[in-house]
């Protein structure tokens, strides 16, 4: 299913999307999941801090990075033509890109790389792990073709940038990380940019999150040597797994899991280039 | 004062061995050290880099010798003991400025970290040359004895440097090289008068030997394997062994398990036991599996590409080439194998299986059915005399070197044309060799390996290659089996009936379809299986030619399985490398790219900077119109020489020898020693004369043409002999040449003494240049053009040196 999608994310504390007038935030908003919620001192807090914020951005304009996320989002649609014989398509789901032209990819990199956060490159955030190539990102996204209603599981929250992606396009995220300090950072970040339909938790991904399953898609963004079979199991008839293969730096090619209404799985090899193997004439 | 008249006293010649030892062990140790802390690829370019260090020495001595000279004992005194002192922090600093060469990609800023590191690291080696530098210019009316205690010190620190590293780690071992230049120091300055300089190497070495441990680890980046698997929580490190091969590491997880199972179908019904992850050289993961002899935990190996052939051979006597963490054995155990044997090529894993987690993995490798051999594998195949039913060359080089494409340069006998046919003559009538192996797309190693495979079986006569080979490919792994007979109807059948049970895709059988190869995995084109079609047709050369990557068969003469650049792909990758393009990419042989361009940009800075200095070029001018330009391509080319004989026979002898290590030791040893005797052998009245360089070059072109001609067979003959009887016949073939190589350098030098002595740091540092870059230049050719094009480029550089050296003008 295609086409665009409302904001389905809570931004009560995110100054960085202001086109939506705040009834119209509220009335997208989804029902905080139990225990999620803020405290009312931490959003007493949050009010005063995004005052102040909103204070000064309005002296620097109303968002300082939405004209470099506009050339990053420009270039991730030109990109995009590499990949068009292999996934079938010459442009991506303009929801995506929608959503990635809103996301403050620059809240999600080590303070040392924010000039760099909208370069479409792949930049480290500490612990040996990176941040993926937007364009990566747009593409993985872009792959799990996630109605708005669904329920998406992602292994390997990292930063929380593909978290963030994904839940401005679906419903409900729920994302699992192995390395403790990363997954407490990305879930107080996620908090803080208000991000209130994307729930966390750190540890093992092998087994998925049964309490939530089965999912409309789950994309697994840890190194594996493998699919984990509990994983391909949690996913809905219909639903897609996608998953890189290569080095935090190097995004090899993709691996696209489909379970058929029957419940059969079918896995597609999909290069991020096009490939055209013999050159020349005879 | 000693004059240059003066012949070296024993002291000194020590000094000088302990020396060029120290300076020798140094450069392996920094190659070992740097492939813990980032790939052994990028480990090459930084060291090969840094040893123009040795060419900046000599720069720097040819601008300043007559000063040093003047104090000849103190000087050398204090430049070896600056080698001593700068080993451990200019490794240390180097280490600290984390360049990652990932991230040099997209951070410019780690370009400069590397040229901190170069700068680091070539400090001790230009300290090094400097020693060795002035002795050759102090004593330069016996510069060859300084040259031959020069070159028996190296060959001396090559092989004393591979012993130690099976005793401690690296960073231990750093500190005995830090110790080496310290002492060399010290008996260097006895006799100087000097009271305090003594104290002041013993406290140094005092504190050297109370350094500890921790402070000279090598820490690897945080994007390799082990410091990543360390950041779960809970997982320790419980077992470490080193060697010259590399460090291994053993480490536990308690909360999360590793499930290492590379290829395992989504249809597995089990997942893999308890595991711990075994790191080499902390990245290329692979698992040692705790079994406690329930075959109900094992079930998952029965659903990896790998289990194919036990399902067409009932109980196999098997042979497993690459036994690593063991679970190519435990394959073949939970198959019902009859007799095992297992061939691995590092002690250190087997005595980590063996002793230290031997109840872990139920002594699996002492069960009566297994024999466990400490061996190369193809040297192992060579010597064998019994058949096997199946032989399994399991994932030797999983991990991440070979992810990330970096193995282009290693001289690889395993996969071979030759090494395949070796395989398919061990096997029994109907026996199966299985080769398995990461499927790398675009696809390029499958199609090489498959093409290979079609050579092997034509050489050995077969007709029609295609009823002898079927392939199957998984998700992550492929498995090529090529049986000893052909594969009948009911084996098509079961192995169609395997891969629909797990939902691995038929990439080749003789009658297979298009359709049946992109069926579970989808490629959306069936690449493997028109490849495979391709390879076995009339148009397969022009198929090899035309294909994006470098599939062309690798022989024993261009032992170079994983190379498969070609230049259209980095113009490729180049325009799409924002979506992705760098996948197109194999990054080895781009990195010897890098390492010649600079290795050459570096070298002619490093020789012309003296020459812009106008005082010292007064002082050449004096010596004849175009000397320098000549010196430069004399020294040059006996560098260069030099270093292409060694360098195609380290690779020739680790197919004759089989064991790599064993073959630089041989091929360092016996190059070095010979020619230090060489040298040694250049008399005082040795005149610099034509014939004094005629007839070695004339004995090095006589010995190497015949070698050309004359050493496979020679191997070949000697092949079912023991190793050691073995290395005595590559020693003595080593002698003779050896022995002629190490007089040009000497003899030309000789002609510098007498003609222009300012000139012959100089010489020094150009030789020393031409050596690091001949190492490169010598991989590209062996790449390009094979070992036996390497040796003959070899003879026409002495042949050139021959040219260039010219004793018209000096005096008789």
């Amino acid at each position: 299913m295609r086409g665009i999608k409302s904001n389905t994310f809570a931004d009560d504390f995110d100054p960085l999307t202001p086109t939506l007038s705040r009834t119209e935030r509220e009335k997208k908003t989804v029902p905080v999941p139990e225990g999620q919620g803020p405290r009312r001192a931490t959003r007493r807090f949050n009010y005063v801090w995004l005052g102040l914020w909103l204070t000064l951005a309005h002296a620097q304009g109303p968002d300082p990075y939405a004209s470099e996320r506009g050339r990053l989002i420009a270039e991730i649609e030109h990109e995009f033509h590499w990949t068009a014989s292999m996934i079938g398509q010459a442009a991506p789901d303009p929801r995506v890109l929608e959503v990635m032209g809103q996301v403050p990819r620059h809240r999600f990199v080590p303070d040392n790389y924010v000039d760099d956060a909208y370069r479409n490159e792949p930049l480290p955030i500490g612990h040996g792990q990176t941040i993926s190539q937007p364009y990566i990102v747009a593409l993985m996204s872009d792959l799990l073709d996630l109605p708005p209603e669904a329920s998406v599981l992602e292994i390997g929250t990292g930063s929380g940038y593909q978290a963030a992606v994904l839940a401005g396009l679906a419903k409900a995220v729920y994302s699992i990380e192995i390395i403790e300090p990363l997954g407490r950072q990305a879930t107080e970040r996620l908090a803080q940019l208000g991000y209130k339909n994307v729930e966390t938790r750190i540890g093992d991904g092998y087994y998925g999150w049964a309490e939530h399953a089965p999912f409309d898609g789950i994309m697994v963004t840890a190194a594996a040597d493998h699919i984990p079979p509990p994983l391909a199991a949690q996913l809905k008839p219909g639903g897609r797994l996608v998953m890189p293969v290569g080095g935090g730096f190097l995004t090899q090619y993709l691996v696209l899991v489909e379970k058929g209404q029957d419940g059969a799985l079918t896995t597609r090899q999909l290069l991020p280039v096009r490939f055209v193997p013999l050159t020349g004439g005879h | 004062m000693r004059g240059a008249t003066d012949p070296p006293s024993s002291r000194i010649l020590l000094a000088i061995g302990l020396l060029s030892a120290a300076a020798l062990a140094y450069e392996v140790l920094l190659v070992r050290l740097f492939s813990i802390i980032q790939w052994h690829q990028f480990a090459f370019m930084i060291i090969s880099v840094a040893l123009l260090g040795y060419g900046a020495g000599g720069s720097f001595l040819s601008l300043c010798a007559a000063r040093l000279e003047t104090r000849f004992g103190a000087a050398f005194a204090i430049q070896a003991a600056l080698f001593g002192a700068s080993t451990i922090p200019c490794f240390l600093a180097a280490q600290a400025l984390r360049f990652n060469p990932l991230e040099a990609l997209w951070d410019p800023g780690h370009v400069f970290r590397l040229c901190g590191i170069y700068l680091l690291l070539c400090l001790p080696f230009a300290f090094a040359a400097c020693c060795i530098g002035l002795a050759l210019s102090h004593y330069r009316e016996r510069l060859h004895y300084v040259y031959a205690c020069d070159l028996v010190g190296a060959s001396g620190g090559a092989m004393g440097v591979m012993g130690v590293l099976y005793l401690v780690f690296p960073g231990t071992a750093l500190k005995v090289v830090a110790l080496l230049g310290l002492v060399a120091s010290l008996i260097a300055c006895r006799g100087l008068g000097s009271r305090w300089w003594p104290v002041v190497l013993v406290l140094a070495i005092a504190g050297l030997l109370v350094l500890p441990e921790g402070w000279v680890r090598p820490q690897p980046l945080p994007y390799k394997g082990l410091p990543q698997a360390l950041e779960i929580l809970g997982t320790r490190v419980i077992a470490e062994r080193s060697s010259p091969l590399g460090i291994l590491q053993v480490i536990e997880s308690p909360q999360v398990p590793f499930r290492h199972a590379p290829g395992l179908s989504l249809n597995a019904p089990a997942e893999p036991p308890e595991q711990l992850g075994l790191f080499q050289d902390a990245d290329g993961m692979s698992a040692i599996t705790r079994y406690r002899g329930d075959p109900a935990t094992l079930a998952y190996l029965d659903y990896l590409p790998s289990a194919l052939p036990y399902h067409l051979i009932e109980r196999p006597a098997a042979l497993v080439l690459g036994a690593g963490g063991g679970s190519g054995v435990l394959q073949a155990i939970h198959h019902g194998a009859r007799e095992i044997d297992a061939v691995e090529l590092d002690p250190q894993i087997i005595a980590l299986l063996r002793e230290d987690f031997r109840e872990y993995t139920g002594a699996i490798l002492d069960r009566p059915e297994v024999r466990v051999h400490s061996a190369d594998a193809r040297g192992f195949v060579a010597g064998a005399s019994e058949r096997f039913d199946l032989i399994e060359l399991s994932l030797l080089d999983a991990g991440g070197a070979s992810g990330a494409g970096l193995q282009a340069s290693n001289a690889n006998y395993l996969y071979t044309v030759e090494a395949l046919g070796a395989y398919l003559r061990r096997l029994t009538p109907g026996g199966i060799l299985a080769i398995t192996r990461t499927v790398t797309l675009p696809p390029r190693d499958g199609l090489k390996l498959f093409a290979m495979a079609v050579s092997a079986l034509e050489a050995g006569g077969e007709a029609v290659p295609a009823r002898r080979l079927a392939w199957i490919r998984g998700l992550k792994t492929h498995t090529l089996l090529v049986r000893n007979g052909a594969f009948e109807p009911e084996d098509r059948s079961r192995i169609r009936d395997f891969c629909r049970s797990r939902s691995f895709d038929v990439a080749f059988l003789e009658d297979a379809s298009a359709a049946e190869s992109d069926r579970y995995n989808r490629l959306g084109q069936p690449y493997f299986f028109e490849g495979a079609k391709a390879l076995l047709g009339p148009e397969r050369q022009d198929f090899i030619r035309r294909y994006k990557f470098d599939i062309s068969p690798a022989t024993d003469d261009r032992p170079y399985f994983f190379q498969f650049f070609r230049w259209p792909l980095l113009r490729e990758a180049v325009a799409m490398r924002g979506a992705g393009g760098v996948s197109l990419l194999e990054l080895g042989y781009p990195v010897i790219l890098a390492t010649l361009s600079q290795a050459v940009f570096l070298s002619a800075a490093l020789i012309l900077a003296p020459l812009g200095v106008r005082r010292w070029r007064g002082l050449v001018a004096g010596s004849g119109r175009g000397l320098p330009f000549r010196v430069v391509v004399l020294f040059a080319a006996i560098g260069l020489g030099f270093m292409f004989i060694e360098m195609a026979f380290i690779q020739k002898l680790g197919l004759y020898l089989g064991h790599p290590l064993l073959a630089v030791a041989v091929a360092l040893s016996g190059f070095l020693v010979f020619a230090g005797l060489g040298s040694a052998a250049v008399s005082r009245e040795n005149r610099p004369t034509r014939p004094a360089m005629a007839w070695p070059i004339a004995g090095i072109v006589v010995l190497g043409s015949s070698y050309l001609v004359g050493l496979p067979g020679i191997f070949a003959f000697a092949s079912g002999h023991d190793t050691w009887p073995k290395a005595m016949l590559a020693l003595i073939l080593i002698a003779p040449l050896g022995f002629c190589m190490g007089r040009p350098f000497p003899t030309a030098l000789a002609v510098l003494s007498h003609r222009a002595p300012a000139l012959i740091p100089w010489a020094y540092g150009i030789n020393a240049c031409a050596s690091v870059i001949g190492a490169v230049l010598a991989m590209l050719c062996a790449i390009h053009f094979g070992l036996s094009a390497l040796l003959a480029l070899a003879m026409a550089c002495y042949l050139v040196a021959l040219t260039a050296y010219s004793t018209r003008s000096y005096p008789d």
